[in-house]
Parts: C-alpha cells; structure tokens; sequence
C-alpha cells in the first residue's frame, strides 16, 4: 500500500487498533506468564472455547456479544478450579470439560438460529482494525483494572506460582490467589477476542510468555520482556497486516512467533 | 518453658492408608528435635499438618500457643521443604528475589519489598556465603546451591522455629557440615527452635538434643541421653543401631 507510515498512524481505525491491540497484548503477555509457569497455559484456550457459547447466545438473544461473555465466561473460569478442587481431576482435564461444553453449546446455538453465522465467524478469526471506540474504551478500562490488580497482588502471584505450597506458609492463601488468576485471566480472553479471534486467543497468552523465558534473567525482568514482546508483536503484526494485506491477528501470532524462534536460537547460540 | 508446637491425640489418613495414629507430643522453646521414622512413617506428613498444608482427620494442633486454625504470625516459622518439591525448573527467578519472597508473610496488603529488605536479604545471603550469587538464576544453581538459597530464604525473617525436611540430602560432606554448624550456631546463640527430619537417624545424635521416632504412631520421643539409656529402644532398633545413634551423640 502506497501511504506513509505517518498517514498510516493518522487513521483513527489504526489509532483504534494499537491502543486496544497494546493494552490487550500487554496484559495478556503479564497473565500468560503466570500461566505458562504454572502450567496452565491452555487455560485461554479453553476459555476461548467457553467465549464462542456464550458470543453464541448473546447474538441470539440479541445482546452485544461481549457484555454477554464477560460474566459466562468467569463463572466457567471460576467452575474450573471448582470442578479442579472437588472432582479431584486434573486442571487441563476440567479445562478440556468446560470448552468442549462450550464450543457444543456455540455450535448448537449457531445451527438452531440460522441467522447470525456470519457475525459468530468474526469472532472466531477477530478483526482488530474493525475495533469500535467504545471497544477501545473498555480494552483500556478492563486492561487498567486487571493491570492494577496484579500491581497490588505481585508478590501474592509470584509466590504462589513460584511453589503453591512455601506460599501457604508464609499465609498467602493460594486458593483464592488461583481463583483471581483465573477470574482476571478470563476478563482478558474475552477482551482479546476482538482483536485476535477466538482461534488464536491463547498465542497471545502463550507466545510473548516463552519468549521472555527463554530471554530473562529474574522474574521481574521475564515480566517486563513478556510485555515488550506482546506491544513489539501488536505493532509490527497490524503494520504488516495493513501494509501487505493480511488479517491483523494472524500476523501478530507470526510476529510474536518469529520473536519467541529468534530469542530461541539467541539462547541456543550463548 | 514455653511450648512452641504442642499436637494432642492426631490422627491422618489418606483414604484407607492410615499415616499416623494417636500422636502426641510437645516441643519446647530452644529444643532440637531430629524427627525420625523409615520412610512412609509419616513424618512429611506430620510437619506439614503441622505447617497448616493438610488437614488432620482429628486432633489439636497448637503452633505458639495458638491454636492451629487461627493462627496467623507465619513469620515465626522457616520452612525448608524437600528439594524435589522446591521449584519449577524453568522458573526464571533470581537467587535474590527468591530470598526475598521468605519476607513477605511480615507484609501486609499491598506487600512491598523495600531498600531495607533488600539489605536483609543480603545479610541471609552472606550467612550463608551465596552472596555472589545474588543475582544468578536459581535454575542455573547446583543442588547444593539451590538447598542453600532456600535455607537463606528460611531464615531471612529469623524464624523462631525452622522446620527442615531432609535438608542434607543433596549437600556434599563440607557443605553439610556448614550447613548444620550454621544450624547448631542458631538453636545455641539465637536460641531458634529445630525440628529436622531425618531418615538418617545415625547421624541425628550428631546435631538433636531431642528424638522423635515416628512409625505412624510415636515411638519415641525424648532427650537423646534418655533414649541412650532405654532398655525399651534397645530392644526396639538393637542394640547396635541404638549404640551408633548415642555414640554420635
């Protein structure tokens, strides 16, 4: 495409998309690496699934599907480590119950209605240069409250990702430190899924994470590159996908991918 | 003296699997005790009823004078668990910022760790001659290493009562000895409760004041001169391993 990056940066789509891309990205890059330690890391992904059912019923009950996937998507988030706790399975085995019920239950919705398949595929694939402006306003304000959150709650989350157990004798309780993780992480995968798609949610989790494990030199550090990672990827990735034609979300998992691959080979070569 | 830990009639089990049976015992201010019992006697088990990590199935369980459930002052207590248990290997933290998360149950809401914490890290790190390696991973550590970062992180808030699980497993034999020269300069000059779990029980006379010999049920427990002179201990371990257990002593 034949503009400038300055006239590129002056469209208040783009504007749009690299304020809610940057807040997204950052947060789920901090969230990720908590998850990815304790190996949770498909958490996203499940609840990405649980996202679909629950877009699914709110376009079929009319209602703006993301307001209708916050709460659902929490309870779920919240019925994982309940289901984790009581039913005695495994964490990615209650993942795996709670999104193949909410996938099923999108898929039904979808085939009863007949009508909103189209809008119910934008969500599955996102489209960040499409973000509306009061979408950019509740990134920013869901991003702050869960940034903030685990500004205040640092040392409670390093804790008890660090060892659950030594965390328990310094009189953390770690059960309600695992239930605010998940509760703050399925805040974040619904606000990621207008800017990446349903499909590819939990790269934004995952990929910024891994490469600033193999990247970092404390833990700190390791949370400061996750979220470098993450804004490196929102810009390069809807520069590339405006400038070559190709869909903003996908070319930010690529980019994302390409700096975990070159941090990768960075480490092998020390 | 003031009793520091004081368990009554506790019972645990994990299912069918009873683990232990009717425990009662009481350890007071400034003892050192050498938890002992083969492996499955229920001693892990034991230490970590006692650090609130499981639930009994019944008992009383008091920690300072307080009863277990509504106690709340975990600053009091170091906890080196066992090395296999100590931490994800990926974990990208440094040595110091591990250190550093043993100050945290002083905190309150919203925890902090300042310039001051920062120089009692530095003093644990130097007690334990690891302050060069204050900023390496603990990944990147040695067995040896990392047992003594975590036992720096144990003692940063200096703990009225340290509770050691196998400590010495993975120390080779000077560390070892540092290591519970370190721990004998802490129960006799600072006058730190010790409670050491052990399968090792020949080299607990070496460094315990006081036995606990655990099979589910309390075997013994007692000053380790009593259990020297026991006919009934004789009996029970032989009189050669009970002679090697005092000769240490």
């Amino acid at each position: 495409m034949n503009i400038s990056f300055l006239e590129f940066i002056s469209y208040s789509f783009i504007q749009r998309a690299f304020i809610s891309g940057i807040f997204v990205g950052v947060l789920c890059s901090i969230l990720g690496l908590f998850l990815v330690l304790r190996k949770l890391s498909m958490i996203g992904d499940g609840l990405s699934h649980v996202s679909f059912g629950a877009i699914a019923m709110g376009l079929f009950f009319g209602v703006y599907p993301i307001y209708f996937a916050i709460p659902i998507v929490i309870l779920s988030s919240i019925f994982i480590v309940k289901l984790t706790e009581k039913a005695k399975i495994y964490g990615d085995t209650a993942i795996g119950v709670v999104s193949s019920v909410g996938l099923a239950g999108g898929v039904l919705l979808a085939s009863i209605s007949h009508g909103f398949n189209v809008s119910l595929l934008s969500y599955l694939f996102g489209n960040i240069l499409a973000i509306s402006i009061s979408e950019t306003y509740l990134s920013i304000a869901l991003s702050l409250f869960v940034l903030v959150a685990v500004y205040f709650l640092y040392y409670e989350l390093f804790a008890v990702t660090f060892n659950e157990e030594q965390a328990n004798v310094t009189g953390i309780k770690s059960d309600k430190i695992n239930l605010l993780l998940v509760i703050l992480t399925a805040i974040t995968v619904v606000l990621s899924i207008r800017v990446v798609g349903i499909m590819l949610v939990s790269s934004f989790f995952i990929l910024p994470a891994v490469t600033a494990l193999q990247l970092s030199k404390g833990f700190k550090s390791a949370i400061f590159v996750s979220a470098f990672v993450a804004i490196l990827s929102v810009i390069a990735g809807i520069c590339a996908s405006f400038y070559l034609n190709l869909p903003a979300g996908a070319s930010i998992v690529i980019v994302n991918f390409i700096l975990f691959l070159l941090s990768f080979l960075w480490r092998k070569s020390m | 003296m003031e009793n520091i830990v004081e368990v009554k009639n506790l019972n645990f089990s994990y299912g069918l699997a009873e683990v232990l049976k009717d425990v009662t015992f009481s350890i007071e201010r400034g003892d050192y005790v050498g938890l002992g019992g083969y492996n499955g006697s229920g001693k892990t088990t034991l230490v970590k009823i006692i650090l609130g990590l499981i639930s009994p199935n019944s008992g009383m369980i008091s920690v300072f004078g307080k009863n277990l459930k509504k106690f709340k002052q975990w600053s009091k207590i170091g906890y080196l668990p066992q090395s296999v248990s100590l931490f994800n290997p990926i974990f990208p933290a440094t040595v110091y910022e591990v250190v550093s998360l043993g100050l945290i149950s002083k905190k309150k809401f919203p925890r902090r760790i300042t310039k001051a914490d920062e120089k009692t890290v530095d003093i644990a790190l130097e007690e334990l001659e690891i302050l060069d390696l204050k900023d390496k991973l603990i990944s990147d550590l040695s067995g040896g290493q990392q047992q003594r970062v975590f036992l720096a992180k144990a003692l940063v808030n200096e703990p009225e009562l340290l509770i050691l699980d196998e400590p010495s497993n993975t120390l080779d034999e000077k560390t070892r000895n540092n290591f519970f020269n370190l721990l004998n300069m802490l129960n006799k000059k600072k006058g730190t409760t010790i409670i050491l779990i052990t399968h090792d029980i020949g080299h607990i006379g070496e460094h315990a004041n006081k036995l606990l010999y655990l099979e589910k049920s309390v075997v013994f427990y007692g000053k380790l001169s009593e259990f020297c002179g026991s006919e009934k201990m004789e009996g029970f371990f032989g009189h050669e391993s009970q002679h090697l257990i005092c000769h240490q002593h």
